[in-house]
């Protein structure tokens, strides 16, 4: 026993702690419970991980019963291996910085023990849903992820749009997550036990799938739910409004950790997926789909966080692609990766709010001077996410996009273009934000220490984390990924990534007003574009309205009101209820009738008793 | 006397002992009402410690002669299914006095004596092993609601309370003749003795006979539970009601409907059960859809938490008609827990009215600001409502939807949707209650919880979160009682369910 169940546990000791003393404690104190509950969480990861070091095998602990289900027993159990340890590498380190930088970032507003009290949940329920060792308690984490994005999407409740939008995010996710309870009730049916221990290699042994089976099925259900939680086509809609919380909830919740939940499952499952090509594929198209689509509407938005938020959702994308390729190692490479270079960007766009207290890009400029810190820092991650050689997101980029072209070589040249789109898009941010002329802000101010701090460190992982070898770490939970390293479809990928920087740099430094001539000049493309295809509001009419409007005026009005009431509360239609009634009754038999009538003097009874008491 | 018989006579002793005090000392009326019905719980809580699962038959029986022509007898007994819902009616009526004590000030002795004499109804109908016995217990509880309803409940109280009353006096007179004919037939009204019958084979009835009383029966659980399309009464009823009638008509009256389904229409009428099992489940899953639906525009927050009850409680009859041991645990553990989280949603809108004298959300908004305990309170309830895995609905539903999975999965995936819909309305009550702004109104008029608001919550809250993660409290004798009423409505059903298939599909 390496006794697991301590890593969640201390955040949930800090959410405990803040939540219900934290209005009486002073800052220091809440930071104190808040920092610390998630760095005895990474000690401990760290102390198991050496314990148990090279983990060449899976290590479960069995704790007790959660619930007992006809013979099946789905008990709180929890398991590492090499791919959870990826994981929570990740959840902890990165959510470390990110707890520390939010002591800085969120000092001024009020609510403060609330925030690091959710934040300090949502580490608990993303450790869970890492460790859990079935299908049930990973729903579990799943859910209570997307409770903790809700309550600090939300976090300025306020504000409509933030209560909104955190309401936008649960109900969506609620609409993955029934797909991922439909396909956890198939898994019990066919295989009588949600353990993942006994599932996959159950699943193992079944045939591989040529057409539609039961595994197909289970395997699209699943990706029904990661669309959700993982911001895909067509669930994706939720995040972008989700930039309402605070940055640091944006940084790890909305980028690094929470939304690669689907990501995470989809690698978790990858046995079924193997044995359900059809269910894969559909994983490589959505997942490549989503990340063209998105990346042309970050081409386009000024709100930079909008634009980073786009570019989560497009790098989400290609991690599904590259396990849609049955490049589960890369897919993970590249959610580890993502997970510094996009909390980066993250908190430094978060540092850049909080030196102007604006975050629209139109209003930033010539910043370098004044926050050169946060400048540099970003422009690792900036150079990380664009694939620039040997940075860390040259690597896993370049993983994915091999094994997609061997799958198939369109997916190569799509991802590829993608990538020319995303330096175009990251770059486009940093030039408008740093370069130039400041336009219409007086002051700013660099953040301090304990802000630049976790920025000056994830700088550091997104130019060296590629030196990890996260592939050949997971090497023995996956077939090996086909296709070998071929220096000229690496080079082209770097090229677009390069190119893409060298569009921007002409497009917004260069040559300063040609960005708004094309955007004319694009007319009703521009605007389809800039206006997100217009997705939201078919969905409003289409979907939302619908269903309300329907609800209220047919089935509330019309049917429940109208037709059945109104069929109650006839008179006649009671009489003749009541009569029919009475010729059933009228059978002959002497006790019925003395019932009735003993019926009868008690309704009596009971209306004189009415009468009086009013 | 046993404990069981201690745990019944006891609110009637109090409803007794409360009618023969002066109505002017209000306050030492509360106090006895609520001092007697804690002694209820306490006690009550020596059955859960005395249960033994696994143990054959009733517990805590008491077999004694009542009337003698016809053999009419006062035997009660407990067993899984009803344990906790006797001890769900033990613990809700010292949280419903509690909340009634400032809300209730009109004829305060009338209002205790009458909720005691509820209490007593509530639970006779959960351990009656008669008939008749059952059916006047069924009757009695009737009674006292009826009158919350129509003295203490607001201003359409006689409308609601008259429909309620006829809506399920139609049904109990169903099931009056149920009763009768049944004894026509077996000449007893002992439920044991009725089900021997039932197991040996002596109890035969014809096809149309067998559906005849299975919907005498049934119809007066269905308008009791209620199922769709017989629930137009409920709204009406929780609207007008008193917070305390809210909480005990949708927290353990409306377990009476689920309750009777699984104590009799399942063992006592198998077949006819099973051959109308596709007819119900289709009513189930209707229910579910349309009272969430129904429930996402309503107005009114007492309407819109009464017609979520009419969706959780169409998953209740979804899972006892699954005809499998997940899809009945789940049942009966969804029993309680929409018991603790709708009577807790009730309590809390009450809370509310309290302060502001309005059922209409429009009216609300920005309340977590002036009352941030009550709006992290409710944001608990109403996740737990919404099935938020580790808060206790998400396991009642769990195992009723894997039953339905396991049965036909297309009930389970149309059964689901109405998970999705439940965090529809959850939240966007919640957000237009307590986000937002708060207008000056608001803010001067809406405070923070008070320590006897707490109080009746507190215990509401911890059993959220135990029925959510520690089942295995609760689960095993369920499961070991819903095991061998299964058992029952296998006697004498499969081998005419064979007759009918295909030899293949036997041999397979």
């Amino acid at each position: 026993m390496q006794q697991l169940w301590l890593i969640p546990l201390f955040p949930l000791l800090g959410f405990l702690l803040n939540g219900l003393l934290g209005r009486r404690l002073s800052k220091a104190a809440i930071n104190a419970v808040a920092v610390g509950a998630v760095l005895a969480s990474f000690l401990w990861t760290l102390k198991v991980l050496g314990a148990l070091w090279p983990l060449e095998a899976p290590h479960l602990e069995r704790y007790f019963t959660w619930i007992q289900a006809d013979q099946v027993r789905i008990g709180y159990d929890l398991a590492l291996d090499r791919l959870s340890a990826v994981m929570l590498l990740v959840v902890t380190g990165v959510g470390l910085l990110i707890h520390i930088y939010s002591v800085g970032y969120m000092a001024q507003e009020g609510g403060y023990y609330r925030f690091f009290a959710y934040l300090n949940l949502f580490m608990f329920f993303m450790l869970t849903l890492v460790l859990a060792a079935n299908f049930l308690l990973l729903f579990v984490g799943w859910e209570g992820v997307g409770l903790c994005s809700y309550l600090l999407i939300g976090f300025w409740f306020l504000k409509a749009s933030a209560s909104n939008a955190a309401n936008k995010a649960f109900i969506v996710n609620r609409v993955g997550d029934f797909g991922f309870s439909l396909a956890i009730y198939l898994i019990f049916a066919n295989f009588g036990t949600l353990d993942f221990a006994r599932v996959f290699p159950a699943v193992s042994r079944q045939p591989v799938e040529s057409g539609w089976g039961t595994l197909t099925a289970i395997g699209l259900l699943l990706l029904v739910g990661a669309t959700g939680k993982s911001a895909q086509i067509p669930l994706y809609v939720w995040l972008p409004d989700a930039m309402e919380g605070p940055t640091p909830v944006s940084a790890l919740i909305h980028a690094a950790t929470m939304v690669t939940a689907g990501v995470y499952m989809v690698a978790r499952c990858s046995a079924i997926y193997l044995h359900a090509p059809a269910a894969l594929e559909a994983v490589a198209i959505i997942g490549l789909l989503t990340a063209f689509f998105a990346a042309t509407i970050g081409i386009t938005q000024f709100d930079i966080k909008k634009v980073f938020a786009y570019s989560t959702i497009s790098q989400l994308g290609y991690m599904f692609l590259g396990a849609g390729v049955g490049a589960f190692g890369a897919a993970i490479f590249h959610l580890w990766t993502h997970a510094f270079f996009k909390a980066l960007l993250f908190l430094g766009a978060g540092s850049v709010i909080h030196a102007l207290g604006e975050q629209d890009l139109r209003r930033m400029g010539g910043l370098r001077g004044k926050t050169p810190l946060t400048f540099w820092t970003l422009l690792c991650a900036a150079l990380s996410i664009s694939g620039v050689p040997f940075t860390a997101g040259f690597f896993s980029k370049d993983e994915i996009l091999l094994a997609a072209h061997h799958h198939a070589p369109w997916m190569y040249w799509l991802g590829t273009l993608t990538a020319a789109m995303t330096a175009f898009y990251v770059f486009r941010a940093i030039f408008l934000a740093f370069f130039g002329e400041p336009r219409g802000w007086r002051h700013a101010h660099e953040s301090p220490p304990v802000m630049t701090l976790p920025l000056a460190a994830l700088a550091a992982l997104s130019l060296a984390g590629g030196y990890f070898d996260v592939p050949g770490f997971l090497a023995p939970l996956f077939p090996a990924a086909a296709g070998h390293h071929q220096a000229g479809l690496a080079a082209v990928a770097a090229g677009a990534g390069l190119a893409g920087i060298a569009l921007a740099w002409l497009f917004y430094v260069a040559r300063p007003g040609l960005a708004e001539r094309t955007a004319a000049r694009l007319g009703a493309l521009y605007r389809l574009v800039y206006n997100k295809y217009f997705v939201d509001e078919l969905y409003e009419a289409a979907l939302l309205r619908p269903v309300v409007e329907g609800s209220r005026r047919l089935l509330w009005h019309k049917v429940d009101v109208g037709l059945i009431d109104g069929a109650v509360n006839g008179v006649g239609a009671r009489a003749c209820g009541v009569g029919g009634v009475l010729r059933l009754i009228q059978s002959g038999n002497i006790r019925s009738y003395a019932a009735w009538v003993l019926l009868g003097s008690l309704v009596a009874l009971l209306a004189a008793l009415a009468g009086g008491s009013r | 006397m046993n404990l069981l018989d201690a745990v019944l006579a006891l609110p009637l002793a109090g409803f007794l002992l409360l009618l023969a005090l002066p109505r002017e000392r209000e306050e030492a009326l509360r106090r006895l009402a609520l001092a007697v019905a804690l002694s209820a719980f306490l006690l009550s809580l020596g059955l859960a410690a005395g249960y033994r699962t696994g143990a054959a038959g009733f517990q805590f029986v008491t077999d004694a002669a009542w009337i003698s022509q016809p053999k009419i007898r006062y035997h009660v007994g407990l067993d899984g299914l009803s344990l906790w819902l006797v001890l769900l009616t033990t613990l809700l009526t010292p949280v419903g006095i509690l909340v009634s004590w400032r809300a209730v000030s009109r004829r305060v002795k009338e209002f205790y004596a009458l909720f005691l004499l509820l209490e007593f109804g509530l639970i006779g109908v959960f351990i009656a092993l008669d008939l008749v016995l059952f059916y006047v217990f069924w009757e009695v509880s009737l009674v006292p609601m009826y009158f919350l309803i129509g003295v203490w409940g607001h201003e359409r109280r006689i409308y609601a309370a008259v429909k309620f009353f006829l809506f399920t006096m139609a049904g109990s007179v169903l099931m009056l003749a149920g009763i009768i004919y049944l004894y026509t037939y077996a000449g007893t009204f002992d439920y044991t003795e009725l089900l021997r019958l039932e197991s040996s084979g002596a109890l035969h009835f014809r096809p149309t006979e067998g559906w005849l009383l299975f919907l005498a029966f049934f119809i007066s659980f269905a308008i009791k539970v209620p199922l769709f399309p017989l629930h137009t009464w409920l709204p009406d009823a929780h609207v007008e009601a008193p917070t305390a009638g809210s909480v005990m008509l949708a927290s353990v009256m409306l377990k009476m409907g689920c309750y009777g389904l699984l104590r009799f229409s399942l063992p006592l009428f198998p077949q006819a059960a099973r051959d109308c099992a596709p007819w119900i489940v289709a009513l189930a899953i209707a229910g579910i859809i349309y009272g969430a639906l129904v429930a996402l525009v309503q107005p009114n927050m007492k309407k819109l938490v009464a017609y979520t009850s009419v969706s959780h409680l169409g998953f209740v009859v979804l899972g006892i008609f699954t005809f499998t041991p997940l899809g009945l645990d789940g049942a009966v553990y969804q029993m309680v827990n929409h018991g603790i989280s709708t009577g807790a949603l009730f309590i809390l809108v009450g809370y509310l009215y309290e302060r502001r004298h309005s059922l209409e959300i429009a009216d609300y908004g920005g309340v977590a600001t002036p009352a941030p305990n009550l709006a992290a309170v409710f944001m608990i309830t109403a996740l737990a409502s919404a099935g938020l895995p580790t808060l206790n609905n998400f396991v009642g539903e769990y195992l009723v939807l894997q039953g339905a999975a396991q049965a036909d999965f297309r009930w389970a995936a149309l059964a689901a949707t109405g998970v999705i819909l439940a965090a529809g309305y959850m939240l966007w009550l919640y957000q237009r209650v307590f986000f937002g702004a708060a207008p000056a109104d608001v803010g001067r008029q809406v405070y923070d919880l008070g320590r006897r608001e707490w109080a009746a919550m507190l215990p509401l809250l911890a059993l959220m979160v135990w029925l959510g993660t520690a089942t295995e409290t609760f689960l095993p004798a369920i499961r070991d009682t819903n095991a061998r009423i299964l058992e029952q409505t296998r006697s004498n059903v499969e081998v005419r369910v064979e007759l009918r298939r295909p030899p293949l599909e036997v041999a397979r």
